[in-house]
């Protein structure tokens, strides 16, 4: 007599997903409809939120799932930034076509820097990061078609490119960083439910385990360092886009763009989706309410970033994950099983 | 004769980067602990320098008589106090403390001195110079540095291996479990070679800030040229960071030979090729 | 005088158990040896008496007083000494500087350099070495020359075998016959089964990190003992 089976499922969703999906769409819809309800304020601090997101999401992907800890992502930000204001300036090539260019430049570099810092481990790769971004600010600065110490502006005429009209400019902008930040997100949320994703939390948990389960961690770390730097770039140029002016100290500054990303997502959670979210909800909220206080707010998110470090290493939002055992952005597999059917009529 | 002169002035700008990479050498061979804030630590010393100069109008050398107590103890109650926790959690609780560390130190100097540029003041020693034969003018300054960065890794090495306290610090390096199955406070040993690796940070913060225009920001800056130097030379040993602060100054004063602004660059670049060609460093030493 | 007692010691790596509820004595001046399979508990149960595990206060008591949580130099200052399993000498240090190390703790007692290159005197012969130079025969009397520094009333040998030929094996058990008769408690884990039994007195056998057997080791019926190692 044959024995009956127990069937077993593997569900992604989960209850709390269901209801963040309906409200992510209410909050997106508000979110693309704001050039029509609110102001150029309303969308320049939007639009900071969405590139910072964007930011901490991939420095989340490259450190908090593939291990690789970079202080030294600047580089592909002001590389981006870089790539638009030469492209535009020097070559004249269309502004929007210059932007989607950005991104795979920065990749394209990303290449022969991986050969050099993965050859560097833990703390030591990360400072070479940060060297490698020094170079290129010190190039930067070198290079005199790149205005050199000064930097570049963007004219006028590149600018009636995409909207002659200042208030459309401002609309088209906003939508642009927006759609690339949702662009990103999305990226990373579909990769960490792929297999690859699955390869990379087995890499973080344990290297020397994966490998041997036959996962290939050089090859799985080495794409997902040039796809974060592609997408690092093209987030820079859109940034430096919206700035109007970079120069190697702006274009290449690991305190605006790794030091305050770093402490988003140690304080939101690392490894974690929904910790980039909150971590950039935070920054923002101290800097607005400590804005008359000089720096005081990055000494306060040094501290916070301390203190979460030692006593909830998995930030806020990963202390959330064990109280409430939430997940609002779906990756995690779960096996559900069904009894045998007919086991009643026996 | 300009080679001679590039070699020269390399070499003891060379003294001046291992001292930087002394206390960073240390942390990391007996903790294996990097700190991020090591070169904000340096900057750190410069100011305390100047405020003990400013109070009881002692020369920047003699305020080492301060400075030096001041960041053992800094050191040894940082590591006791917060790092010694930090050790256990994997690879990002260390990196990203120090990390917080350094930008609370930056910015709080910002708050608290402002942005602007300070320099520690020691007087005519500053531009001394020797002649050499060949017509080659050698900073006295310079050399001054040099030797003590000399001086300095020959008294770790004795420490190392003629006391008591060294034998501790290298089988601790060596594997930390069974150290403490012998009998040794591990906790207590590592506050102590923090406190031993700021004496060496005091220094090279106060001599640093005597010959460099410093402010808040200057730190970052002195971590990744300690890190080069480190590097260079090959993690786990002493000398070799004096060999790697060599060859990073000899490869800066290249650069600068060729065009002013390339000397950092070119200080980088050298450090790169280094790394691509070989990895562990010229005189590598530390199992891992 | 019972020197250790441990009461329904329990232990754990992360949420993984490693022991239930030991319960094991040594008197003084015992040689007791702890026999079982790999994955036993046998070096966890020594680690957690030196304290490199954690372990509730009244877990462990020495001399009657409660040691369980403390930090292992803590434990050695008590007087319990750990020649580790695989020798784990310093590689960066010299025969002689891993002795001397081994009195880090500075307990008084009849063991000194002197006397453990009288135990060992071919210890003496290779003492500037690095450590590493030596052979595992040659490492293992270091190491338990290191432990000896410093002046232990218990000392635990894990695996004092291992990796070593027959003939290396029973000179160090000559020597730790030496030892046993100046008075030092040994624990002895060993996979080596007969020279475990024929070392000590008593023996406790354990099972996937519980107690199997526990017994004195005269005339004890060997196939009872294989039915307990492997579970039966």
């Amino acid at each position: 007599m044959a024995a009956a089976v127990e069937t077993v499922r593997v569900e992604r969703a989960t209850g709390a997903s269901r209801v963040f999906a309906a409200l992510a769409v209410v909050i997106l819809a508000a979110l693309v409809s704001l050039p029509w309800w609110g102001d150029a304020g309303d969308m320049r601090l939007i639009a900071e939120m969405a590139y910072y997101v964007a930011l901490a999401q991939l420095w989340n992907l490259l450190a908090g799932y593939a291990g690789l800890v970079s202080v030294g992502q600047q580089a592909y930000v002001g590389l981006g930034g870089y790539m638009l204001f030469y492209l535009t300036g020097v070559w004249n090539v269309n502004v929007y076509v210059a932007v989607l260019l950005a991104g795979p430049f920065a990749g394209l570099m990303a290449i022969p820097v991986s050969f050099a810092v993965f050859r560097l481990r833990g703390a030591y790769f990360a400072i070479g990061t940060w060297v490698v971004s020094e170079v290129f600010a010190l190039l930067a600065s070198l290079i005199t078609v790149l205005g050199a110490g000064s930097g570049l502006s963007l004219t006028v005429p590149i600018l009636q490119e995409i909207s002659p009209d200042r208030d459309t400019r401002d609309t088209l902008l906003y939508l642009m960083t927006l759609g690339a930040a949702l662009f990103v997100v999305g990226v990373v949320y579909l990769l960490l439910r792929s297999r690859h994703g699955l390869a990379l939390t087995a890499i973080r948990d344990s290297e020397p385990a994966s490998a041997s389960l036959g996962v290939n961690t050089f090859r799985t770390k080495f794409i997902i360092y040039i796809a974060t730097a592609a997408c690092t770039g093209l987030i820079g140029a859109l940034i430096f886009l919206q700035k109007l002016r970079i120069s190697p100290e702006a274009g290449f500054s690991i305190n605006d763009w790794t030091v305050v990303v770093i402490f988003m997502v140690v304080i939101g959670g690392i490894g974690t989706i929904e910790g980039p979210f909150i971590g950039m909800l935070i920054y923002i909220v101290l800097r607005e309410l400590l804005a008359d206080y000089g720096t005081y707010y990055l000494i306060l998110l040094g501290l916070i970033a301390i203190v979460i470090m030692l006593k909830a290493p998995s930030g806020l939002w990963g202390w959330v994950i064990q109280r409430y055992n939430l997940q609002l952005f779906p990756v995690g597999r779960r096996l559900v099983s069904t009894p045998p059917a007919d086991a009643a009529k026996r | 004769m300009e080679w001679v002169n590039i070699f020269i002035q390399g070499t003891l700008l060379g003294g001046f980067y291992s001292l930087f990479a002394i206390g960073l050498s240390m942390s990391f061979g007996i903790m294996r602990l990097v700190n991020i804030a090591h070169g904000d630590f340096i900057v750190l010393a410069a100011y305390v320098g100047m405020v003990a100069v400013q109070s009881t109008g002692l020369s920047p050398f003699l305020s080492l008589v301060i400075v030096v107590p001041v960041m053992f103890l800094l050191g040894y109650a940082l590591q006791r106090g917060l790092l010694n926790f930090t050790l256990s959690g994997g690879l990002l609780p260390p990196l990203l403390v120090t990390f917080g560390i350094s930008v609370i130190i930056q910015n709080g100097l910002l708050q608290g001195f402002g942005a602007y540029d300070h320099r520690l003041q020691e007087g005519a020693i500053e531009t001394a110079s020797l002649q050499l034969p060949g017509g080659i003018d050698v900073g006295v300054y310079p050399l001054v540095v040099f030797g003590v960065a000399v001086l300095g890794i020959g008294a770790l090495q004795l420490l190392f291996y003629g006391t008591r306290l060294g034998r501790a610090f290298r089988a601790v390096s060596d594997d930390a479990d069974t150290a403490e199955l012998m009998g040794i406070d591990n906790r207590k040993l590592y506050a102590l070679a923090l406190g031993i690796a700021m004496v060496f940070t005091a220094i090279a913060g106060v001599l640093f800030g005597i010959r460099t225009i410093f402010d808040p920001a200057a730190g970052p800056i002195r971590l990744i040229l300690a890190f080069e130097a480190v590097i260079i030379g090959g993690l786990g040993s002493m000398w070799g960071t004096l060999i790697g602060g060599m060859v990073l100054g000899i490869s800066q004063a290249i650069g600068a030979a060729l065009n002013p602004n390339w000397q950092i660059l070119a200080g980088h670049v050298a450090f790169l090729i280094i790394l691509i060609l070989r990895p562990s460093g010229l005189f590598p030493r530390t199992r891992d | 005088m019972t020197l250790l007692r441990t009461q329904n010691l329990s232990a754990f790596y992360g949420d993984f158990q490693a022991l239930f509820d030991i319960n094991v004595t040594v008197e003084e001046r015992e040689t007791v040896a702890i026999i079982g399979a790999n994955g036993a508990g046998k070096t966890t149960f020594l680690r957690t008496v030196a304290g490199a595990l954690p372990s509730a206060p009244d877990a462990v008591l020495f001399d009657g007083r409660p040691i369980g949580g403390k930090p292992p130099h803590d434990i050695v200052r008590l007087g319990i000494a750990m020649v580790p399993e695989g020798r784990r000498l310093f590689p960066s240090l010299s025969v002689e500087e891993n002795l001397s190390l081994g009195a880090h703790s500075e307990r008084a007692g009849p063991w000194s350099l002197k006397r453990v290159y009288e135990l060992f005197p071919r210890l003496y012969e290779l003492r500037r070495l690095p450590a590493p130079s030596l052979s595992g025969g040659q490492q293992q009397m270091a190491a338990i020359g290191r432990a000896l520094m410093s002046n232990p009333r218990l000392l635990l040998c894990d695996e004092l075998s291992l990796g070593l030929a027959p003939v290396i094996i029973r000179d160090i058990y000559q020597c730790l016959g030496a030892i046993t008769a100046e008075g030092t408690t040994v624990v002895l884990v060993e996979q080596d089964i007969n020279r475990a039994l024929d070392a000590s007195a008593r023996f406790y056998c354990f099972q996937e990190g519980r107690l199997a057997l526990t017994a004195p080791t005269k005339d004890f019926d060997r196939a009872a003992l294989t039915a307990a190692y492997f579970g039966m």
